[in-house]
């Protein structure tokens, strides 16, 4: 059994790293990012775990170091947030190109500009398609969870990728929750250490990494790193099974709530779907068949999966916490996506809510089945929830 | 390389083996190139330590070469650079105390193994 601790989503991250005990961790502080590395900063200081804490004065040379770090076969983390993403982006970028499995909690927070420090997802779906593993937390015991699962599938050796485990700005991040944190022992026992069959200091096997890729060679590349990313469904339900020996539940790739009889089901990621899961409840006492689509794993993302979970769905809004302009929100265009090769398709609606932070409450989302049950939808065009005017 | 592999044989992220830029001859890139005037050498090292290719061979020698003055210079010794990775850049013939070390443009240096032995 585990020790159940009043903690925010920030400490939750902080305590899955501490029984994770990175050797490196390289961070720069960033809103809402910074408590997770002030808190395991104590850690450091107070000699609870082994790690050598870079300070460094960019998240590009936090993500530079961390690169240096786990090339040379070290298991190295960071941690950030929106500009602080953005500012990381190229090594971000080359991160899984040079396989490096490394792990970093994102706080979702709003891209600039304007100017924001709350919580939307408009930081990592500029980073979707970059080739790290993306996994989503609805609260501060997923975020938890999310993390000491995300190592283990980043690290296997049929896998070699980066991770990203994604919690929503101050929501999740900055509010206290009970999270319940297993025995170390246990835990460490199954996060295990890196191989160092990789690691640049291992002198017995010399190896060059980052060479040049010309153009004979660079789709080769990338055609394997496609096959890495393949991989992490069988590995992620390996690991899963084995973190639920620990957890005593199961670490599915979405969460599928009242999902069986539904009519109308919502899909949205992170915190929203616990809102949702209050109007999904509410509802049902009202005697409307509804239910929720929680994807968690997000890349890959398990679009067979998720669409023999929708298959008997009439109507499924999708609510998007960023956009893409000009274009399909992002969830919306993966959902839409994953139904396509069905016969017999679902209606679908878009809809975009809490930029910026803004809340969105069961009201919102009641109102949202409520026009899924009505049938007046319109695929082509995207909603905004709570706008005005 | 000279097979090209399949995506399936390659090895993680594209890893290969150690000391790969033996292989890449940077040497095609010169337009200027040092001329080495030995018999003004005193095997001082410093353009060994400043080539930034390592392109310029030193070794222990026991029974010594023959260097500026006449004299015999024992213990490290440079050899001639290594066309096969010097780029040209001049790090050496700028640094060399006794300026033994000459740039001259690619082109005069061809002509000049052109020309018939003894020719003016």
């Amino acid at each position: 059994m585990g020790v159940k601790k009043a903690i925010t989503g920030a400490q939750a991250a902080a305590e899955a790293m501490r029984q994770i005990n990175p050797d490196v961790v390289v961070a720069y502080p960033i809103t809402p990012q910074t408590p997770i590395v002030e808190h395991f900063a104590t850690y450091v200081a107070n000699g609870i775990v082994d790690t050598e804490m870079v300070p460094v004065e960019s998240e590009h040379s936090a993500m530079s170091a961390a690169v240096g770090a786990e090339a040379a076969g070290a298991r190295a983390m960071s941690a950030t947030s929106s500009q602080g993403l953005a500012l990381m982006w190229e090594i971000v970028a080359a991160t899984p190109g040079l396989r490096l499995p490394i792990v970093m909690p994102l706080v979702n927070r709003t891209i600039s500009a304007p100017l924001n420090i709350h919580g939307d997802h408009s930081d990592v779906m500029g980073v979707t398609t970059l080739g790290w593993i993306q996994i989503f937390s609805e609260n501060a015991q997923e975020v938890y969870e999310n993390l000491l699962l995300a190592i283990r599938v980043a690290e296997d050796e049929r896998i070699q990728l980066p991770a990203m485990v994604n919690q929503d700005g101050f929501i999740t991040s900055h509010a206290i929750e009970p999270v319940e944190i297993y025995d170390d022992d246990k835990v460490r026992a199954f996060v295990g250490t890196r191989s160092m069959e990789r690691g640049l200091l291992n002198v017995a096997h010399p190896r060059t990494i980052g060479a040049m890729a010309l153009p004979d060679y660079l789709l080769e590349v990338k055609r394997a790193q496609e096959e890495a990313m393949s991989r992490v469904f069988e590995v992620y339900h390996s690991v899963a099974k084995e973190l639920s020996a620990i957890t005593g539940h199961e670490h599915p790739l979405f969460e599928a709530y009242r999902l069986d009889d539904a009519e109308a089901a919502v899909v949205v990621l992170n915190s929203a779907a616990g809102t949702a899961k209050v109007a999904v409840d509410a509802m049902r006492d009202r005697g409307m068949r509804v239910g929720l689509l929680k994807p968690i794993l997000f890349r890959p993302f398990p679009y067979a999966e998720i669409r023999d979970a929708l298959k008997n769905v009439s109507a499924i809004g999708v609510l998007d916490r960023s956009m893409d302009f000009g274009a399909y929100a992002p969830v919306y265009s993966e959902l839409r996506n994953s139904l396509f090769e069905l016969d017999k398709r679902p209606k679908l609606q878009s809809y975009v809510f809490g930029l910026g932070g803004r809340d969105i409450l069961r009201g919102d989302i009641e109102v949202v089945f409520d026009e899924l049950l009505s049938g007046s939808l319109d695929p082509e065009r995207q909603r905004y929830i709570g706008l005005r005017g | 390389m000279s097979e090209k592999k399949s995506w399936e044989d390659l090895e993680l992220a594209i890893e290969l083996p150690p000391a790969t830029s033996l292989g890449y001859k940077t040497g095609g890139w010169r337009i200027v190139r040092p001329v080495w005037n030995a018999a003004e050498c005193i095997h001082c090292m410093i353009c060994v330590a400043y080539c930034p290719d390592m392109a310029i061979p030193a070794e222990k020698s026991e029974e010594g070469t023959v260097g500026k003055g006449g004299r015999v210079f024992k213990g490290a010794v440079r050899r001639e650079t290594n066309f096969d990775y010097c780029k040209g850049c001049g790090i050496c013939a700028h640094e060399c105390p006794t300026k033994c070390l000459s740039m001259i443009r690619e082109e005069e240096a061809e002509q000049a193994a052109c020309k018939v032995p003894g020719e003016v």
